[in-house]
């Protein structure tokens, strides 16, 4: 008997099925493995018979539940519950999944200002009342999925490298847990690191790094020693996959933005970062928005509701 | 738990309501509601979009050249092209013009994003419906293709996969990338890259036609009059051109704007407000963009339509005078002799879609040759400042609009986007309620006919 999954998407973009995607030839050498039961994306899966109405989600038993993106409303939180009484297992898969991601730094504000901004003062928007009819009803904000549904397994990443996934879903397909590392993203990053003291304030990401663009990484100095806000220090490593490649970021020469979320579960990547730029003698009061280092893991109450300033 | 449940009419009477939910093979949440009179007959479809996320908000107070790393994930399936035109529209903010061999990377990334995104669609989301005998639903997928036609299925995956490992290998991330910035490009090509990349690319091209000779044999020939018909509304259409030529640009060109007869407006990137209006609908998440500079307001009326225009593979192929690369302008001229111009018919988004593939795969080469790609300076250098920028390019799913202001710190101030996909809100809804009309009668439903349905979304690959 195949191992059966179902995988659902959330608040989220689709990136991570487009990564399991990438598992290129990967992918059809898992379909002998598998069965996959339930995914809207690739096939036709439906929550009910056309004339069952709303009231109940159905989703096919399944071994392993694959579940990205966060919780936003109401439908998204039946639809984990669901899977989470279907599935023997429960993958968060992806960092929406797994911290909130990207859509959590909705977080920020409350549903009032973003329903005034997006349906009453938008640019070419006609204004009116909010959606209120069939669309299912928002939470007041974005959850990662374990601040609602049990969790066993977390793949972070945005997008998790495929070959994390192929990995993860290897143990999983032989009924064990997928193992993250306790790395960050500078234990897989080759560029050149010259010690401490050598940076005093950090600077915008205005220009280009300073590298030669023949030469391999490891004769690029570590952009955060370029002075440049990198936040591999205090993010999970994973980005690189498996074949001694560079962090995916380095490899484009921009600075990594945190996208693997923090090294330890219940870490927090704001405070990490600041706490180890402050012991390097690094001033970072001239950066702006340093909640932003919280953009990949803002659920779990980490990014906070901005006051709202005095409406015009 | 939806406030509007099923089977009560606004009017208190007991009616039988169809629902689709969710509908699949998409990206993103979608519902199909269809309403049925007391002879069973459809009378109203309406396609509900159930999510949001808010990134006109959120991104409010972010430093603007932090924004197009943030943007990309909006959607997993387009990540350059919302990562272009937001960096296109922090430069407007910031008063600063990218260099030529940054213009020439990023079309090129652009535009190899398209080919994989294009291939996806066509093989993997919409392809179970034209490859496979019609029946049960449980194997219309391309898992059932694979088990099916291995070879066809290997050659399709290893062209997706092929091309993002192309991006990967050269920009670091093919999933919301980083590469593009403010100013230009992070990284220059190297002459090395670039010929590994051509000998992709000519695969890609092979790749392309053989993709185009197989659906005009095994696809296009089931486009029979009954499948034309499916989804079928008459609209205007919105694509980008070429302001010297008009023809085919898929960034760095002028909007055209199409009426229903032909006629067409053309205005630069930051005018859109002038002719693009966002009309609201108490019962979808998503707004429904409309053509307001026409003057007749919104109505999605299918016997009276009013302000609907389209985007995607076909509008922009119907707005285009020509295609600058060779193969392409040849199937274009092939599909105008058969279909007309404007072509109609919804379910041609797939036949230009792959004409687009052509001509996707067709630039890439081009890009390639040109001599200033491997050109070292690729960024100029960005001072935050207060500003308006607008950038528009075209994705997959149609004119990608993004619209930002800064503050004195260049941070975001105020965000408007208009994606591709949210252009179509009203033809899919017009297009569902069309098939549904024509298809539901007395009552009955099947599972082979409310794919048929469905059918009438997925052309439009929201």
């Amino acid at each position: 008997m195949p191992v059966t999954i179902a995988a659902e998407v959330l608040s989220g973009c689709t990136g991570c099925e487009i990564a399991l995607l990438n598992t290129g030839d990967g992918f059809l050498k898992l379909l002998d493995r598998i069965e996959i039961v339930h995914m809207p994306l690739l096939m036709d899966s439906k929550y009910f018979g056309p004339d069952e109405g709303s009231e109940e989600i159905d989703i096919p038993r399944s071994d392993i539940g694959f579940i990205s993106g966060s919780i936003r409303n109401r439908e998204q939180l039946l639809l984990a519950r669901t899977m989470r009484e279907r599935c023997g297992v429960i993958v968060a898969f992806g960092t929406c999944a797994a911290y909130g991601g990207i859509p959590a730094l909705i977080n920020l504000f409350d549903n009032k200002d973003l329903f005034r901004r997006y349906y009453r003062t938008a640019e070419a928007t006609d204004s009116a009342s909010s959606p209120c009819e069939v669309v299912p009803p928002l939470l007041d904000r974005t959850f990662a999925l374990d601040e609602k549904i049990e969790v066993d397994a977390f793949i972070p990443g945005c997008p998790p490298h495929p070959d994390s996934i192929a990995d993860a879903l290897d143990r999983l397909i032989e009924g064990r847990l997928p193992e993250t590392p306790v790395q960050s993203v500078c234990d897989a990053c080759p560029a050149k690191r010259e010690g401490k003291g050598t940076v005093q304030k950090i600077k915008r990401f205005l220009k280009n790094a300073r590298y030669q663009p023949e030469k391999p990484l490891g004769e690029m100095r570590c952009l955060l020693e370029q002075g440049l806000l990198c936040i591999g220090p205090v993010t999970q490593a994973g980005c690189s996959g498996k074949s001694g490649c560079a962090p995916r970021c380095i490899q484009a020469r921009v600075p990594c933005r945190g996208c693997y979320g923090p090294v330890r579960r219940g870490g927090n990547q704001l405070l990490d970062m600041l706490n180890a730029l402050a012991s390097n003698g690094i001033d970072t009061k001239n950066l702006p928005d340093r909640l932003s280092m919280l953009r990949f893991s803002g659920a779990h109450s980490m990014l906070p509701r901005q006051v709202r300033k005095p409406s015009s | 738990m939806n406030p509007g449940s099923a089977g009560t009419a606004p009017n208190g009477t007991s009616a039988r309501e169809i629902v689709i939910q969710p509908v699949t093979r998409i990206e993103g949440h979608a519902r199909i509601g269809i309403r049925l009179d007391e002879n069973g007959n459809a009378a109203e479809a309406r396609v509900h979009i159930m999510s949001m996320r808010g990134f006109e908000k959120f991104l409010e107070g972010r430093p603007a050249e932090e924004v197009p790393g943030i943007v990309t994930r909006i959607c997993g399936v387009c990540p350059w092209h919302h990562h272009l035109a937001s960096n296109i529209a922090v430069e407007g903010c910031f008063g600063v013009q990218p260099p030529p061999a940054a213009v020439l990377l990023r079309e090129l990334t652009l535009v190899q994003a398209h080919i994989s995104d294009k291939v996806l669609h066509f093989f993997f989301l919409a392809g179970p419906d034209f490859l496979l005998e019609p029946g049960d639903r449980s194997v219309r997928n391309i898992m059932w293709i694979a088990r099916k036609s291995p070879e066809l299925a290997e050659k399709v995956i290893r062209m997706r996969y092929n091309g993002h490992m192309m991006l990967e290998k050269f920009a670091g991330r093919s999933i919301h990338p980083e590469a593009i910035v403010p100013g230009g490009f992070s990284k220059p090509m190297t002459a090395r890259e670039r010929d590994e990349m051509r000998v992709g690319a000519r695969e890609q091209l092979d790749f392309a036609r053989y993709a185009l000779d197989f659906a005009k044999e095994r696809v296009f020939p089931k486009f029979d009059p009954a499948t034309m018909e499916l989804g079928r509304i008459t609209t205007g259409f919105l694509g980008m051109v070429d302001p010297e030529d008009g023809s085919l640009r898929l960034t760095d060109g002028v909007l055209r704007l199409m009426r229903p007869g032909g006629s067409f407006h053309e205005f630069s990137q930051r005018e859109y407000t002038d002719f693009i209006g966002e009309h609201v609908e108490p019962w979808s998440y998503a707004k429904f963009p409309y053509a307001r500079g026409w003057g007749d307001g919104f109505s999605m009326d299918l016997e009276n339509p009013c302000g609907i225009y389209r985007t995607n593979s076909l509008a922009r192929l119907n707005v285009a005078d020509s295609i600058g690369t060779p193969l392409a302008q040849a199937e274009l001229s092939e599909f105008r002799s058969l279909f007309g111009r404007p072509a109609q018919s919804t379910m041609l988004y797939h036949w230009a879609r792959l004409i687009e593939l052509l001509y996707a795969c067709e630039r890439v080469i081009e890009l390639l040759d040109h001599p200033d790609i491997t050109d070292q300076r690729i960024r100029s250098e960005v001072t935050p400042r207060a500003g308006r920028g607008v950038g528009c390019v075209e994705a997959p799913r149609g004119t990608l609009i993004h619209d930002y202001s800064t503050d004195e710190n260049g941070c975001i101030s105020r965000a408007n986007l208009i994606v591709g996909t949210t252009h179509n809100q009203a033809p899919i809804n017009m297009s569902v309620n069309r098939a549904a009309r024509d298809l539901i009668k007395d009552g009955r439903v099947d599972d082979e006919l409310l794919n048929r349905i469905e059918m009438a979304v997925r052309a439009y690959d929201p």
